[in-house]
């Protein structure tokens, strides 16, 4: 047992605990039922929202979803695709027809070539992992300045924050822009001491964002950053 | 195996030769998150055996034959360090790495929910750097808790004991001696929360009383090491969420 920001306390845990009866309780993830009792699957923080009771993971690995905005690197380029490399088990594939150029045929690295970073959208999941991204949408580009820094697939809502708070107060802090992929990247564009800043703070986040002393470390990197500036 | 030679194994006193009881296994310790490249792993000091596992993924699996088109494929190299013996070890695969690869590789599958990565692999390797009877076992026990560290979806911890026969006595965790002078070894892969067996693997014979002897032994043994896994992956974390 332990004790969160929200200081209510937290149960970790392991694979194969029993976590109580299933009766009138729905299982989500990190959850089974075998024998009317629910087992966690996962190491990780049991939570109960709404009446569903699901694992919060401690570590896991990213698993593409329809819909999910990424940052995505170009990893092979063929004659009318891309394969991009979405920090996940499998490559995504980009093709042509979703770019947001007209693309000719056999024309696809003139627009994008391995080692370029795109932020994308998964416009399709199939059951057998094969994932589709679209370029067309908008906000959804080629990155062509700014770093990518990657954090654990788990505390990308946390370094949101509840509607975006945390974020919006990052992208404040250091006058830099800042999107969170769903894959654990997070694209940052600004001048290279706000580029230093996020990066530390992002890292800071993941790190120590359910901690009590969080606010405190949060606002005196802040304080900081405007002493600085 | 088979009792030969003039090797005392139980002393008169009933004790066995490093004092033990027929009961007793050798101290275990458990480190979870001992390697920071992988995506989990775990350190398993049983006696003067030494394991560390390490897991990988999930990943795409490769070659593309091996692929599953409704489950993962879980990929275990078990391999025992040139110094993890008194005699060198010739270093890469052999015949029995194979096998005991092979046979971690079913027992995990068992209990990984391997259905929720269709055409991925995931990859585990174990090391054993220190080796002393039972080497299999710390394996296996390494690679549930490297397996659960990497945050992997599975039904239950897995955890590998042995018992075996020295001088018509079953006796819990057999160390080096008693494993090349003993009659019999029982290593099995138990999951501690359900009961079951996910491996079980017989070296010698055993009579029908000593084979339920030795399972006793057994689970009583793997009710103790599942304890101490599930305290390596909670002290990892402890002070709150990571």
């Amino acid at each position: 047992m332990s004790q969160g920001q929200t200081g209510a306390e937290q149960r970790l845990v392991t694979p194969g605990m029993a976590i109580g009866p299933s009766a009138g309780k729905r299982t989500g993830s990190g959850i089974i039922t075998e024998k009317d009792t629910m087992i966690a699957t996962q190491l990780g923080w049991l939570q109960e929202k709404n009446n569903t009771m699901s694992v919060h993971p401690i570590h896991s690995a990213y698993m593409p979803r329809s819909g999910d905005l990424v940052v995505a690197n170009v990893a092979e380029v063929r004659n009318n695709l891309w394969f991009m490399d979405i920090n996940g088990a499998f490559q995504g594939l980009l093709p042509m027809s979703l770019a947001p150029w007209k693309v000719e045929f056999g024309a696809a690295r003139q627009h994008m070539d391995v080692g370029n970073v795109v932020l994308a959208r998964v416009q399709e999941v199939d059951e057998c992992h094969n994932v589709v991204l679209t370029m067309k949408g908008v906000g959804l580009r080629r990155l062509n300045q700014g770093a990518v820094e990657s954090i654990p697939v788990q505390h990308v809502d946390r370094i949101r924050g509840d509607g975006n708070s945390l974020l919006q107060r990052l992208r404040d802090a250091c006058d830099c822009r800042i999107m969170v992929g769903e894959n654990g990247r997070v694209w940052i564009d600004g001048d290279s001491e706000g580029i230093a800043w996020a990066r530390k703070a992002l890292q800071m986040v993941a790190e120590k964002g359910h901690t009590t002393e969080f606010e405190a470390i949060l606002a005196e990197m802040e304080q900081q950053k405007k002493g600085d500036a | 195996m088979g009792g030969y030679g003039d090797v005392k194994l139980l002393q008169e006193d009933g004790l066995r030769l490093d004092g033990r009881k027929l009961d007793e296994m050798r101290p275990v310790k458990i480190e979870a998150g001992v390697l920071p490249a992988a995506d989990g792993s775990a350190m398993v000091t049983h006696g003067l055996n030494v394991a560390v596992a390490a897991v990988y993924g999930p990943m795409e699996a490769h070659p593309r034959k091996i692929q599953r088109q409704d489950r993962a494929v879980i990929d275990v190299r078990y391999n025992m360090a040139p110094f993890s013996t008194s005699d060198r070890i010739r270093p890469g695969f052999n015949r029995r790495s194979r096998e005991i690869s092979k046979v971690t590789a079913e027992a995990l599958e068992s209990v990984v929910l391997v259905e929720r990565y269709p055409r991925s692999k995931i990859r585990v390797e174990i090391e054993i750097l220190a080796a002393e009877a039972g080497t299999r076992c710390a394996g296996i026990t390494a690679a549930a808790v490297a397996l659960a560290d990497a945050g992997i979806p599975m039904r239950d911890l897995i955890v590998g004991v042995a018992s075996g026969k020295i001088e018509d006595t079953v006796v819990l965790d057999l160390d080096k001696a008693e494993d090349n002078y003993g009659q019999a070894d029982l290593p099995v892969g138990i999951l501690p929360n359900t009961g079951e067996i996910a491996f079980l693997q017989m070296d010698g014979d055993l009579s029908p009383d000593e084979y339920n002897l030795a399972m006793e032994y057994n689970f009583k043994a793997a009710k103790e090491i599942h304890e101490i896994m599930v305290e390596a992956l909670q002290k990892r974390y402890e002070g709150g969420e990571a």
